[in-house]
């Protein structure tokens, strides 16, 4: 049976152009810039200084904070540059800037033993030090989930790989051509996090992917993959954990406290990766799509090439009326493509204007449709109302900081409010206050 | 290709493509059968009512936006025109075209631009013109016809004083007296059912409505009758302006609750007072007072219906 939640919306899927096209490797580009904070959490401090010759996979950066992650060489080369670039989250983030000099050259590398004879402890440790964060989109460190609070049981972890985003096929494709590493990830996970039960959500819209996993994974009893209804935003990890498991997240409260871990497939599938090759986590599949995109598909590509890099080894057909690092609901649009690719960045779209065109704002009719399609069952009008206004009690009072952002109110608008947006806009000021 | 400039804004970064023109046009398709088939059953002068009807709110709405110095593009969404055509639906057949003419007149002006035009008007603006004709032109506004024009009773008006039940197929097939776009009841269900599956209306409303009067015209006693669960609610159901009221005038996007209990509330309230009216009121019919005082509740109704989250979890 396939499962779902309530509320969302059928926007165009628009997967046609890049879902049968396999996974490629992209030539590594001369010059890299890797943030030094690509995940939710404490920023990194740099291991390296400018004129260190440092070598692929090479540790360049960590932090001692419990919300964190270490990020590493995705060449080798010489740091030339630590300094200040443009990051997808829209503002500037310290980076080192390598010069690749094509040697790939690794630090001597040690794969994990079996998973057998790993502890919990130790799997978790291992996944902190290959750097892994959620590579879905959210960037949150891997590493941190697996140890819940006080008073927090755990008995379930939740591979999404619903992959509701128009446009995007990354995690179709991993799933697809990378299967055994999804399981094995998963089995990782399910260890790390002492859970017996294991699921992989995955939409419909997917049949290949869903029956490879379901033939990689058809010995382990433990593992169940679910077949989800293709609606947006279906790998929203609260509607995620509804549909899969049935389990109703409270407002305020993170899906831990459900017992669930969720995790993109394409973070387990790097987590089996690193485990399995020492190599910690310094390349990952992004989606290269949209109109002006001259030949569009799933790359496999360092972390730290530049968007520019990016499209200019794919060609541009027109310049983009918009560039967007993630897919086109959640995703946030660029300001320029000198941005680096992160290991949350999912996909580039160049999307022209007929494809997202800005539409001018109107006043309330008082329709409903965002009430209809909300997946946190909120009344997305009268908090932006009350936002617009400055009015942020009454804004918090009729549930703001429950939202998720999924843009679906926004999308269903027909007097094209940007409802989305004064959400937001109550909500950092709602939790400006909290703080 | 270099990039000279990107456009930048908050998510979602897609639209549906969906607007009040869109779901105008919408509404304006799900009328048109119903409305077709008074023209056949009435004769011409129900077109020139039709017509003339959309004519002058349209050119109200110009007007008007021309005085208050509001973009002229609004007059392209199409709202104007449907409340133009749902009035004229809502008066009899023989009525005068200086009448429609006001009455489109008063329903943009007092209905809907005196509150600061589409989206804040509290009520429905066909029904305030209607209610505004039925107090000053009493006759006119109950001189029902049926074909060709000719002096009919309505079922409702004739059930109070005979308790003659017509045949259930004229009922629901259109073959009465009554105002020009309530007679066609099929027709009216097949454009509901069209605005349901186009997502422009709810099913909420006009399944609660109308579950509510048949539910209650069964259980009560009209007047001179004394026992409970007696009522003919199929009757009910068929005859006067129910199903145009709870299709296309009670769903009305402004004027009727936003929030999903809401919704339900609105309906039941409606079906309520409209079995009162028809059951013991001095009008034969009620359902667009009934519709005006629920759309006079219906900020109270979002107000105490809106949970921090609508209830589910």
């Amino acid at each position: 049976m396939v499962k779902s939640f309530p509320g969302g919306i059928h926007p165009p899927y628009r997967k046609e152009a890049t879902s049968a096209l396999a996974i490629e490797r992209m030539n590594p580009p001369k010059t890299v810039a890797i943030p030094l904070q690509q995940h939710i959490g404490s920023r990194c401090d740099p291991l390296v200084a400018v004129g260190d010759r440092v070598l692929m996979g090479q540790k360049i950066g960590d932090s001692s904070a419990p919300i964190s992650a270490p990020v590493h060489s995705s060449v080798s080369g010489k740091v030339t540059a630590i300094e200040q670039r443009p990051h997808p989250n829209g503002r500037t983030v310290l980076s080192v800037v390598i010069a690749n000099d094509f040697q790939d050259e690794m630090v001597a590398l040690m794969p994990a033993p079996k998973l057998e004879q790993l502890t919990a402890e130790q799997l978790t440790a291992l996944i902190r030090e290959a750097g892994i964060v959620g590579m879905g989109g959210g960037g949150f460190p891997t590493h941190a989930k697996l140890k819940p609070p006080q008073g927090v049981v755990l008995d379930a972890v939740l591979l999404n790989g619903a992959e509701c985003e128009p446009y995007l096929t990354t995690d179709h494709r991993v799933m697809l051509e990378w299967s055994a590493d999804v399981v094995y990830g998963l089995r990782c996970l399910m260890k790390a996090a002492r859970v017996e039960k294991g699921y992989i959500g995955i939409e419909v819209n997917k049949p290949d992917a869903i029956e490879a996993l379901k033939a990689e994974a058809k010995d382990y009893s433990s593992i169940e993959i679910v077949s989800l209804a293709v609606k947006y935003p279906q790998g929203a990890e609260i509607q995620l954990i509804d549909a899969c498991l049935g389990r109703k997240v409270p407002s305020g409260k993170l899906p831990l406290h459900v017992g669930v871990v969720v995790n993109n497939v394409h973070t387990a599938q790097a987590v089996a990766k690193s485990l399995r090759t020492g190599v910690p986590s310094i390349e990952r599949v992004i989606t290269v799509a949209g109109n002006c995109m001259e030949r569009p598909g799933n790359l496999l590509v360092r972390v730290g090439t530049t968007f520019a890099d990016i499209l200019a080894d794919r060609g541009l057909k027109c310049e983009p009326y918009k560039l967007i690092s993630g897919g086109p609901m959640m995703g946030i649009a660029m300001y320029s493509a000198d941005v680096a690719v992160c290991k949350c960045t999912s996909g580039i779209l160049a999307l022209s204007k007929d494809e997202a065109t800005y539409r001018i704002p109107g006043n309330c009719v008082r329709c409903a449709k965002c009430v209809d399609v909300c997946p946190m069952l909120l009344h997305p009008t009268f908090i932006a109302q009350y936002a617009e206004r400055g009015m942020m009690e009454r804004a918090e009072e009729y549930g703001a900081v429950d939202c998720r952002e999924c843009g679906a109110c926004t999308y269903v608008c027909p007097v094209n409010l940007p409802l989305t947006q004064h959400i937001r806009l109550a909500k950092s000021d709602i939790y400006a206050k909290r703080k | 290709m270099e990039i000279k400039r990107l456009a930048v804004s908050s998510s979602p970064h897609l639209h549906s493509g969906d607007s009040v023109q869109s779901a105008m046009l919408h509404v304006l398709i799900a009328l048109a059968p119903a409305a077709a088939f008074a023209v056949y059953h009435f004769g011409l002068h129900v077109l020139f009512v039709l017509l003339t009807g959309m004519a002058v709110a349209i050119a109200a709405e110009a007007l008007i936006l021309r005085l208050v110095k509001k973009p002229m593009t609004a007059i392209r969404d199409g709202s104007a025109a449907v409340t133009g055509l749902l009035l004229a639906m809502n008066l009899p057949a023989g009525i005068p075209l200086w009448t429609i003419t006001i009455g489109a007149g008063l329903a943009i002006g007092i209905g809907k631009h005196v509150f600061g035009g589409l989206g804040h008007n509290p009520f429905n603006p066909a029904l305030v013109a209607r209610a505004i004709l039925l107090v000053s032109w009493p006759e006119r506004m109950t001189a029902w016809v049926g074909p060709m024009l000719i002096s009919a009773a309505t079922p409702l008006s004739e059930f109070r004083t005979s308790r003659i039940v017509p045949a259930y197929g004229d009922l629901l097939f259109g073959f009465k007296a009554g105002s020009i776009g309530e007679i066609a009841v099929f027709l009216l269900l097949l454009g509901g059912a069209y605005l349901i599956y186009r997502r422009i209306i709810d099913w909420k409303i006009p399944v609660s409505f109308i579950g509510t009067v048949a539910l209650l015209t069964y259980i009560l006693p009209a007047r001179e009758q004394s026992s409970y669960f007696a009522g003919n609610p199929l009757f009910h159901v068929l005859s006067g302006g129910l199903v145009l009221g709870a299709f296309f005038m009670a769903t009305d996007w402004t004027t009727s609750p936003v929030t999903k209990r809401g919704r339900v509330i609105m309906g039941v309230g409606c079906g309520i007072l409209t079995s009162v009216i028809r059951l013991y009121g001095g009008m034969p019919e009620g359902v667009s007072y009934a519709i005006l005082i629920m759309n006079g509740l219906t900020p109270l109704i979002d107000r105490y219906t809106l949970g921090s989250r609508s209830g589910a979890r």
